[in-house]
């Protein structure tokens, strides 16, 4: 294979954060309430857990300091920030340059109709209590930052049928220890 | 036997009804501790478990390290359950830059060959969410093998994950260029979606493999047919709209096809048009499609048709309730605003409305996009709008607004007296927010329109008889009383109500000004300064000011004090030459507002005080000029030394106080001047019969003062005389106002001046100099550097 030399047009490195730009990409996604506890954090850039925290705080602090009224995006460091708050969440994406803000409007809201219907009528104590559901929703849904799935329908059948798999997985088990064989 | 395991829900239950901090920390020690023994004891039964709660006490914010390798056990683990949590905290606590993320490369390629789909999905999903270029190059072929699996919900993860692969080892694009080709006949819309973007991905970063995916233009096209015309889909409707996720990725890989080619975007000029006329606007989906349908537009060869077309769906999203889609609007027409400034000049009526939207962020960018529309022939009806704007905007934008105002006005006044008009209007209503460095840049602006010198001074007074608490208007409307004074009081302008002015009455104000504690120091500066020049415009009330100037010569204010002492001077023992040294200003340069323009020959290290010091140099020369000859000619000065050392270099400049302090510190200066052994003098410049010598006093740490005597040999006088300086990057200068710009001829007396420089990294001195000068009728411009600093004056 010949390599190929590439120029990244518009490529840059942020000195303050170490993370390389590309042209367009979701580099992380934040689900937060309104006092400002950090309910789920996805990132899809490699960065410190110190220059997440740092990054986490500024931001939410940023959004939270918002008037309701306010539109939902803003211009933080040189990212677009695209927010809306469902109830006492505030969900809360980072994207580039030459991404498009009212898609991402629409991927977020496409997240929440998937917490719904999951767990019926979501609201923030299910994400409390099921973090790690909500990331596999997320997973099954975005990947690397990109929506992998457009149908509503197909996202929660390959979700019902993980869930299924998980169950045969652990069914077995617990039968057994309750006859005390393990 | 091991300790029973807290079940997660549980934990978390528990963790909540911490009250305090402490508290929680407490818990979440107690229940790491026992994880860690569980892990110590290697025991499989709740390592999942185990590594499930650390997530969520990772998410609170606490260290969770020491889980990571359990994660790649869970990984390991042939339980889907482990699978599945193994792989999300491989997602939260490893990235590339761990090495212990490259151990799960070989988990990953059994898993991406696994029976199970869903297993094969997690594998796909971590890679694409945390594959380092390591893991990636070793995982390519496998990911590029599943993009050809029959099966659909594969293909789909494998695009995505192969679009990670791209981003992170971009020579890896031609492997996947086979596939997507197959891949875009496909039907299904995940598939479709993640094939759109690889290919975007890929054309962004390689230009040949740009031009090799130009030839699948219709193939796009033909898609996008379909999903606009096809009849109500359930499975992808959003809206009314069948997949906006779709629409969109395809419009934005359109557009950089068509980028710079032409074919390319005649092939995809009429779906464009479809698109644009037809999309439903009523809802976020069908708007996220138009706005990347705009901007395709714009980016590509299209017609000017197409292009008038795309302006105007930015026109109607101008008008749209939501606010967020005004934004957007805003943003977009603020890009094309230099490209397609006549299409953009169409919707200035929207544009100037948007100035009264409620929300902060689309007033913001109204403006911006206002100032940019700014033109010749709409100056004055632009600021018929901006003006009001000024007046009620919040208080974030107001000095954006005055700048932008001032620049504009700068740009395309239509006549002096507008110009003058506005810049009274913006100072008046916004005039605390005007930035510093305005002041001087107005007076020079007035100073230059002679002709309305008397209505500039009415118009001032006013203004300050209403109100004092403006600083930058107090001080220019200081400045102009002081300077215009006697046409203040003969009182007769055409423009203006007449209005009977009477000495006392501008001294008042004078007095007042400088009384109030709403007055900056700088301000008093002014006041005091003025109050001085009237002395020699008026008739009767010359001792009033004779004593108001002798009460300050012990005013706490050093400054100040400072500056009585002097003016008592001049009315003491130098009053013959009082009306000369305070005689009108000489017409100033008009000085750009952007101060970078000089910066290049003049820096001294901050920009604002670089610009402050070339103000105030030009602003005050002939009084302190004057002031120094005095003392000069007679050695020692009479005036008692004020205590005023030399201003520390970090005082910031405004307006005159750079230079007011310079002349208590060049006073010293021509003290120090006199070498009190230490470091050796350098001639610095000698050419054509101008030599300019230096002379060093170190002040305490990195701070020199260098005092340099400019003389001339010729037989003719050199007029106009200016010095300026540049030093290394890391050196601060700071340039005191000169003696004055006459250096006489043969040799009969010198012009000095002096330069504080801060060294604090001690580099190697080395000074460009910019001199000019006029001599028998000619002027004489000249550049020259100086390296024979002493090793003293800077080591």
């Amino acid at each position: 294979m010949d390599s190929i030399k590439i120029v990244l047009c518009g490529a840059a490195v942020n000195k303050a954060l170490h993370v390389f730009h590309s042209l367009s990409q979701m580099q992380f996604m934040l689900l937060f309430s309104r006092q400002g506890k950090l309910r789920l954090q996805k990132w899809y850039v490699p960065l410190s857990d110190k220059e997440k925290k740092k990054i986490t705080r500024e931001l939410v602090q940023t959004v939270l300091a918002r008037k309701p009224k306010m539109c939902s995006f803003l211009e933080w460091r040189d990212l677009k920030i695209v927010y809306k708050r469902y109830a006492s969440l505030y969900f809360c994406c980072a994207i580039e340059d030459q991404d498009n803000e009212l898609i991402t409007l629409e991927i977020i809201h496409r997240y929440v109709e998937l917490l719904d219907k999951y767990f019926g009528s979501v609201c923030e104590l299910d994400i409390i209590f099921n973090f790690e559901k909500a990331y596999f929703i997320l997973d099954e849904f975005l990947l690397g930052g990109e929506a992998q799935e457009t149908s509503k329908k197909n996202v929660l059948k390959a979700i019902e049928q993980a869930d299924l798999l998980q169950e045969e997985a652990e069914t077995p088990r617990s039968v057994l220890e309750e006859i005390g064989l393990t | 036997m091991a300790p029973s395991s807290v079940k997660l829900q549980e934990l978390i239950r528990v963790i909540r009804t911490a009250k305090t901090q402490a508290e929680e920390r407490g818990m979440i020690q107690k229940e790491c501790a026992d994880i860690r023994s569980a892990f110590r004891d290697e025991d499989p039964a709740f390592r999942c478990r185990n590594v499930a709660k650390l997530l969520y006490m990772h998410m609170l914010g606490y260290p969770a390290h020491f889980g990571q390798m359990e994660c790649l056990k869970l990984i390991a683990s042939p339980r889907f359950t482990d699978k599945r949590v193994g792989y999300l905290g491989a997602m939260l606590l490893l990235d590339e830059r761990h090495d212990a993320s490259l151990l799960i490369t070989n988990s990953i390629k059994n898993d991406l060959n696994h029976s199970s789909q869903y297993i094969q999905g997690l594998a796909l999903c971590t890679l694409g969410c945390m594959g380092s270029p390591e893991m990636c190059r070793d995982l390519a072929t496998e990911v590029e093998r599943l993009l050809k699996a029959s099966n659909s919900y594969i293909k789909k993860k494998a695009a995505l994950a192969a679009v990670h692969i791209v981003r992170k080892v971009p020579e890896l694009i031609e492997l996947f260029i086979p596939a997507t080709k197959r891949l875009l006949g496909e039907k299904n819309h995940g598939v479709l979606h993640g094939t759109v973007i690889l290919i975007t991905e890929m054309c962004e970063r390689s230009p040949d493999t740009l031009r090799k995916y130009r030839k699948v233009v219709p193939e796009l096209v033909q898609i996008m047919k379909g999903l606009i015309m096809s009849g109500y889909s359930p499975e992808h409707n959003v809206a009314g709209i069948s997949d906006p996720f779709l629409q969109v990725r395809i419009l934005c890989l359109l557009r950089i096809l068509g980028h710079h080619d032409g074919d390319a975007s005649e092939a995809m000029n009429d779906i464009l048009a479809q698109v644009a006329t037809n999309t439903d606007t009523s809802k976020n989906a069908g708007n996220a499609i138009l706005y990347e349908t705009v901007l395709t537009i714009m980016d590509i060869r299209s017609e000017s048709g197409l292009r008038v077309l795309a302006v105007n769906i930015l026109g109607r999203f101008l008008l749209n309730n939501d606010k967020n889609i005004r934004y957007i609007a805003m943003m977009s027409l603020l890009k094309m605003v230099q490209t397609d400034h006549n299409a953009v000049q169409r919707h200035r009526g929207t544009i100037v409305d948007c100035l009264k939207d409620t929300d902060a962020s689309v007033k913001r960018k109204a403006l911006d996009l206002s100032l940019a529309l700014v033109n010749a022939h709409n100056v004055r009806s632009m600021m018929k709008e901006l003006l009001p704007f000024l007046d009620n905007c919040p208080p974030e934008l107001r000095s954006d607004c005055a700048s932008g105002v001032f620049l504009a006005a700068e740009k395309f006044a239509p006549s002096k007296r507008w110009h003058i008009d506005t810049i009274l209007r913006v100072l008046t209503t916004a005039g605390s927010f005007v930035r510093d460095e305005t002041v001087p840049n107005l007076i020079v602006l007035i100073t230059n329109a002679s002709e309305l010198y008397c209505y500039t001074v009415h118009k001032l007074y006013r203004a300050v008889l209403n109100d004092i608490s403006q600083q930058p208007l107090v001080q220019v409307a200081s400045w102009c009383i002081g300077e215009y004074g006697d046409l203040l009081l003969t009182g007769v302008c055409e423009d203006v109500e007449p209005m009977q002015v009477t000495e006392d009455e501008v001294l008042d104000v004078l007095e007042t000004l400088l009384q109030s504690h709403m007055s900056s120091p700088a301000t008093r500066a002014y006041a005091l300064t003025a109050l001085m020049k009237l002395s020699t415009r008026i008739r009767d009330n010359v001792d009033r000011i004779r004593k108001v100037v002798s009460i300050y010569g012990s005013c706490i204010d050093v400054e100040l004090q400072q500056r009585a002492v002097e003016y008592n001077a001049l009315f003491k023992k130098y009053d013959h030459m009082r009306s000369a040294v305070l005689e009108r200003m000489p017409l100033m340069e008009k000085g750009s507002p952007n101060h970078n323009d000089q910066s290049a020959l003049i820096s001294n290290g901050e920009r604002e005080g670089g610009g402050e010091t070339q103000g105030g140099v030009k602003l005050q020369p002939p009084v302190a000029s004057q002031t120094m000859d005095l003392l000069d000619l007679i050695g020692v000065p009479d005036a008692s030394l004020p205590e005023a050392l030399p201003q520390p270099l970090s005082q910031p400049l405004t307006g005159q106080t750079g230079i007011e302090s310079s002349v208590g510190g060049e006073l010293l200066d021509l003290l120090g001047g006199i070498d009190f052994g230490g470091i050796p003098s350098i001639t610095a410049y000698n050419k054509n019969g101008l030599s300019l010598e230096f002379s060093f006093q170190r002040e305490q740490g990195s701070l020199l003062t260098i005092t340099l005597q400019a003389r001339n040999s010729t037989a003719s006088d050199m007029t106009e005389f200016i010095f300026q300086a540049a030093v290394p990057k890391t050196v601060q200068l700071q340039l005191q106002a000169p003696s004055g710009d006459v250096v006489p001829a043969m040799n009969r007396g010198s012009v000095s001046q002096s330069i504080l420089i801060n060294n604090p990294n001690r580099v190697a001195l080395k000074m460009r100099l910019r001199l000019s000068y006029s001599v028998q009728g000619s002027s004489v411009q000249d550049v020259a550097e100086v390296s024979n600093f002493p090793a003293q004056a800077w080591q």
